[in-house]
């Protein structure tokens, strides 16, 4: 009898908590959530479109999250710090270009030299980002909106009307994007471990913690003695970085590349982004919450292309869940505000 | 007179140096550029962003932004388009296109005011969602078979004169918007709440209101804008004016606008106009591509945010110099 | 052998400190010892200058002159990192910690453990910051997000912070400021097992009962001086009182005696959440109600609920004997209210603006023409009339107000709400940080209002002002109205002590 009440005290006691504890090990509620609506979508479409579910058709989502989601990486960085990098799509233009010019006017470089050309170029306007929010004091999405349009720009000047086409670049470099490792496309494994490695970055280490800090409350980073200039600029250069070779995959994967690649972009990253679970605000949010994000985002088009639903209106899409991703966040903050009130009076 | 002294400053100084200087380059790259026909294009190019620029004026002295502006005017052209290939009067096409502009600019003022969302943030949604809306209702179609009368307003002078129709617009426009800002009650209450939010609130200033009529304002106009797009090329497609807002964020900063509100006015914005024209068509007339221009503005962009910064590290070097020391407080005594 | 429990030896000795900022001085060559094992109050009334020597001990501001010794060596700090390492922790009276991130990160921000391969070792970090938990006995955990925390519950992490770093003096600003009753007699537990492990506490607060309950040695500091230092064995509430409010108040201006109106403002049983319940007051033509307690006591809180800038949750407002319901500034304008804010530069002011502007500000629309174009002839006459007859001390009314002194400044607040010809006016705080002069002017300016008819009311922390301004004073304690006195009842003695709670007088 006596030992009953006892175990059941303790469990009564210990219950709360381990659901808190179960949460937490799946993941966050909103990265939770996530999978809840990538299940339904499928289910909702497969039932009507079973190819929606092929392996085939699973591995093309993925695939064409890939290089996507190696940019969100960077992006991530970027907005935990509360600030945003616009000129992502114009990197990866600039970068795809050069990249296929690269080989066009020198065959036979190689590979490796074009990719860590296409690295530091991408690094290069990163730093020139990261400098002018950090250091010249400007609001991220004024500097990064200019710097959109100016490596935009760069990349016109550069192409001139020109061309890459897949004859002008070598297979092997080609095969960068079509090659499979044990079956899996070599693209989403880099993506993977990119993703990977970050994540592990930001969870284990203190700069990688730091970044949560400046984004949470500056003035109490400032307090804790926290560097914020130089953590700022350096998200800039890793996204500005990851960008390049972001690039440098666009150019392999599609080979025929001319000065429009990936325009528009930006906004499938930054929408990716806080789709995912980062909170636009700074300070909250997981790597694997915005690869979610963009893994949602990437199957709803594909589904909208397997339903015969015309592209057109995938931009609307993305600006419509950037708007709803934040109002939800905003609500649910002051949710959490509100009840912490009520339960204090 | 006095008054019009004062609101010349050092910016705007600076400002009319670059524009001799955008002159001086542009004849020097065609010797066609000082032709008055050249001219009067110069000021035809600019028939949406002048217009563009003055709502965005008040939004920025309001402390917010407006990113939405060219996804704005591409619905507005595009929703005139489908119904006027639908044959609906042109009348009633126009006044949906404004409708829908004014509607759209309505719902970023809601989205900012009421739930508390930052308006980079809502406008940077919403550049994506008109865009996208303007191209789920015409797809890349373009509609193109408007009346005469209709675009003979968008690229005709008034008679006699090689003056554009909607740069008159802009005249008048801006003639209002001028006494708004700079003489009215209203303008000193958008000036009051970019300056200090909660003393503007103290004062019984309704913040949110006018913030979200400001907005509307700004859809209208946006809206507007789409209508002279569409009559000047005689096309609605959903990718007219694509980037826009970059030129027109631009010229309000680089007029010496804070980009944290409270400051700026409209004649640094107007000389801004000119220098982002002029540049515009100098670089245009050499045959560099669209494209490449959008280096320019896009550099401009990020000076006139970094400027301010360096005017006062500049100014503070200087008054260190003993000869500058005068020179420098008499310029400020003139404008205080 | 057994020094700790014999602590003659002075952890930190602050010696002829002084602080002005700008033209105004915070701190006169005060002296301060911190024992260890030693729970050390600082108290004075608002403007006494505690803040101010938190922040230095902080590292947030470095002193003018005077000389700041630890452990008997001279130190100078510049930035709050450097506090920390000497061993310095301070709990500022709003929490700064991160609220997106745990617990347990908030207590090891930048000094994360690491493991073997130099990453963060977040088991170790639970553990230790559950294990500190558990000597606070707190309701959470090392996991519990900083979000879903009360600010009792944040100010025990604060706490958790400066255990986690073996902190050997710990100043806490205000730490009760915010909490329940049964709150407060946790935090003083967890205080006295500080103190049993040799750490100095600097206790800064004016609420007497506690400070006499927790604090062995009390220091007392009034205008930036300091006073006195005893133990609390030797010291008398009454006596502390005493110490804090010695003021002269021969340089203020008293009111003239008026003969009062009807009642401009009634309210009746007034209430918002959490900030002040029940309050219940009329409010004369001709009379100053003084509106006298400590800062959080929610005097303010009232004056912004009246003037439609916080709704209250319950009770009425009744306007010349209507009941109106006010929901924004614009509408407490229209119904004739005006109010002065505490804080000028951030509430009142517009400081790009010339002095005209500011001044004409409420009254903008009224004086536009058509198509609202301002009438500028009219708006310089109005301001130089209000200038003149405020003495505003300026080149002129085009002057900008960021370059004007204190006391100008608040006359050009004042004048600015006087254009709108208010029934009732509501001063916040109208004489902080103005010099003696400005001062006096100000409560001559205010005095004659009230004799052309105005109805007053009168926040202020300073007793000899309330006391020589005010018709009636209502003393304000935790939210409620404790006492209210007349005129020739009131001393400084029986206010402050209904201000502090200690016994609820009144007639």
């Amino acid at each position: 009898m006596v030992t009953e009440t006892m175990t059941t005290e303790q469990e009564g006691q210990r219950a709360p908590s381990a659901v808190i504890r179960v949460t937490r090990r799946v993941g966050q509620v909103r990265e939770l959530g996530l999978l809840v609506v990538l299940l339904l979508i499928f289910v909702g479409v497969a039932v009507p479109e079973p190819r929606f579910v092929a392996v085939n058709n699973l591995r093309d989502i993925l695939l064409s999250v890939a290089i996507i989601a190696i940019v969100v990486v960077g992006e991530t960085l970027v907005v935990l710090t509360r600030n945003v990098d616009l000129s992502v799509s114009a990197i990866i233009g600039l970068v795809a270009f050069v990249s296929g010019d690269l080989f066009k006017q020198h065959p036979g470089i190689s590979i490796a030299v074009v990719i860590a050309i296409g690295c530091a170029i991408g690094l290069g306007l990163g730093l020139l980002n990261g400098l002018l929010v950090s250091y010249g004091g400007v609001p991220a999405i004024v500097v990064t909106l200019g710097t959109l349009y100016i490596y935009r720009g760069l990349d016109y000047a550069i192409a001139g009307g020109k061309q890459i086409n897949a004859f002008d670049v070598p297979d092997r470099f080609l095969n960068l994007a079509s090659d499979t490792v044990l079956g899996i496309p070599l693209l989403i494994i880099l993506a993977a471990v990119i993703a990977a490695i970050f994540a592990l970055l930001l969870r284990y280490t203190r700069l990688g913690r730091q970044v949560y800090a400046i984004g949470s409350n500056p003035e109490a980073a400032r307090l804790a003695g926290i560097q914020r200039n130089r953590l700022v600029l350096l998200t800039f250069v890793i996204s500005g970085l990851l960008s390049g070779f972001a690039g440098i995959l666009w150019a392999a994967r599609f080979a025929t590349v001319d000065a429009n690649a990936a325009t528009g972009l930006e906004l499938l990253v930054v929408a990716s982004v806080v789709v995912g679970g980062v909170s636009i605000l700074g300070g909250s949010g997981t790597i694997l919450g915005a690869m979610l994000g963009a893994i949602l985002l990437a199957t709803i088009q594909d589904a909208l292309n397997i339903l015969n639903i015309s592209p057109f209106w995938l931009q609307a899409f993305y600006g419509a869940a950037i708007l709803l991703a934040v109002m939800l966040d905003t609500l649910i903050m002051r949710r959490l505000q509100r009840s912490y009130l009520t339960r204090r009076l | 007179m006095r008054r019009a002294i004062r609101l010349i400053s050092l910016w705007e100084a600076l400002l009319v140096a670059l524009l001799l200087g955008a002159v001086v380059l542009g004849s020097s790259l065609s010797p066609y550029f000082l032709n008055s026909n050249n001219l009067s294009n110069v000021l035809s190019d600019l028939s949406e962003k002048s217009l563009m620029i003055l709502s965005m004026l008040l939004i920025i002295i309001v402390g917010e932004i407006d990113l939405s502006v060219a996804s704005i005017l591409g619905l507005s052209s595009v929703v005139l388009g489908d119904l006027w290939m639908h044959n609906a009067p042109l009348a009633v096409c126009i006044a949906a296109a404004l409708a829908v502009g004014t509607l759209a600019g309505f719902i970023n003022g809601l989205l900012v005011t009421a739930l508390g969302l930052p308006s980079l943030v809502v406008t940077l949604g919403t550049l994506a969602l008109y865009r996208g809306c303007a191209y789920i209702v015409l797809g890349q179609l373009a509609v193109s078979n408007f009346p005469d009368g209709f675009t003979t307003f968008g690229f005709g002078s008034i008679p006699g004169t090689l003056i554009p129709w909607p740069f008159v617009i802009f005249v008048v426009l801006a003639v209002i918007v001028i006494l708004v800002l700079h003489g009215s009650w209203i303008g000193r209450q958008l000036y009051t709440i970019g300056n200090n939010q909660v003393a503007a609130r103290f004062a019984g200033i309704r913040v949110a209101r006018i913030k979200l009529i400001l907005f509307t304002i700004s859809g209208f106009i946006s809206g507007l804008a789409g209508v002279i797009f569409t009559a000047r090329f005689s096309s609605a497609r959903a990718d007219n004016a694509l980037g826009f807002e970059l030129d027109v964020i631009t010229i309000v900063l680089l007029g010496g606008v804070s980009i944290f509100g409270g400051r700026g006015t409209l004649p640094g914005v107007i000389i801004a106009l000119f220098v982002v024209g002029i540049l515009r068509n100098a670089v245009a007339l050499a045959d560099f591509p669209t494209e490449t221009q959008s280096i320019i503005v896009g550099g401009l962009l990020v000076l006139s945010v970094l400027g301010p910064n360096a005017i006062v590290r500049l100014q503070n070097w200087l008054t260190r110099k003993r000869v500058f020391a005068t020179l420098i407080t008499y310029v400020q005594r003139s404008r205080t | 052998m057994d020094v700790t429990h014999a602590p003659t030896h002075p952890l930190i000795e602050l010696r002829d400190i002084t602080k002005h900022f700008g033209g105004a001085q915070a701190l006169r060559e005060v002296h301060l010892t911190l024992y260890p094992h030693e729970v050390h109050a600082l108290v004075g009334e608002n403007g006494a200058g505690k803040s101010t020597l938190v922040k230095i001990l902080a590292g947030v501001h470095t002193p003018d002159a005077g000389t700041m010794l630890v452990d008997s060596t001279p130190v100078v700090l510049h930035a709050p990192n450097q506090a920390q390492r000497l061993g310095i922790s301070v709990i500022h009276q709003h929490p700064t910690l991160f609220p997106d991130l745990d617990v347990a990160e908030n207590v090891f921000m930048g000094r994360h453990p690491l493991g073997p391969l130099g990453q963060v070792d977040w088991k170790r970090m639970y553990s230790s910051v559950d294990a500190l938990l558990a000597t606070l006995g707190v309701q959470f955990t090392a996991r519990t997000p900083l979000r879903s925390l009360s600010v009792a519950d944040q100010q025990l992490v604060e706490i958790a912070k400066a255990l986690n770093v073996r902190a050997r003096v710990l100043v806490m600003d205000e730490p009760t400021a915010s909490l329940s009753s049964r709150e407060v007699t946790e935090l003083f537990s967890i205080v006295r097992r500080l103190r049993e492990q040799n750490v100095a506490i600097l206790f800064v607060s004016h609420r007497l009962e506690e400070i006499f309950e927790l604090a062995d040695r009390i220091t007392i500091f009034r205008d930036g001086g300091f006073v006195f230092s005893a133990p609390t064995a030797e010291l008398t509430p009454d006596a502390v009182i005493r110490y804090m409010v010695g003021r002269e108040m021969a340089t203020l201006f008293p009111k003239q005696a008026t003969t009062l109106g009807a009642a401009v403002l009634s309210v009746k049983h007034l209430s918002r959440a959490g900030k002040f319940r029940d309050i219940s007051f009329e409010v004369h033509q001709g009379e100053i109600l003084g509106l006298a307690g400590l800062v959080g006591a929610g005097r303010t809180e009232v004056a912004q609920a009246l003037f439609g800038i916080d709704r209250p949750d319950n009770g009425e407002i009744q306007l010349g004997g209507e009941p109106v319901q006010i929901d924004s500034p614009a509408k407490a304008m229209q119904l004739g209210l005006a109010y002065v804010p505490e804080d000028r530069l951030t509430q009142g002011l517009i400081l790009e603006f010339p002095i005209r502007s500011n001044i004409t500000s409420p009254i903008w629309q009224k004086i536009s023409r058509w198509f609202g174009l301002l009438d500028f002839a009219r708006e310089r006459s109005i301001a130089q009339d209000f200038f003149q007859r405020l003495s505003i001390r300026a080149q002129g009314i085009n002057q900008r107000t960021q370059s004007l002194s204190g006391g100008n400044q608040q006359k050009v607040v004042l004048a600015k709400w006087l254009t709108t010809k208010p029934k009732l006016l509501m001063l916040d705080e109208p004489t902080r940080g103005v010099d003696i002069g400005a001062k006096a002017e100000v409560h001559r300016i205010v005095s004659d209002l009230a004799a052309e008819g105005l109805a007053i009311i009168l926040i202020s922390s300073e007793l000899p002002e309330v006391l020589g301004m005010a018709d009636r004073i209502l003393v304000m304690h935790e939210g409620r109205i404790t006492a209210e006195f007349d005129r020739a009842a009131a001393t400084q003695e029986n206010v402050m002590t209904a201000a502090t709670g200690q016994v609820t007088h009144g007639n």
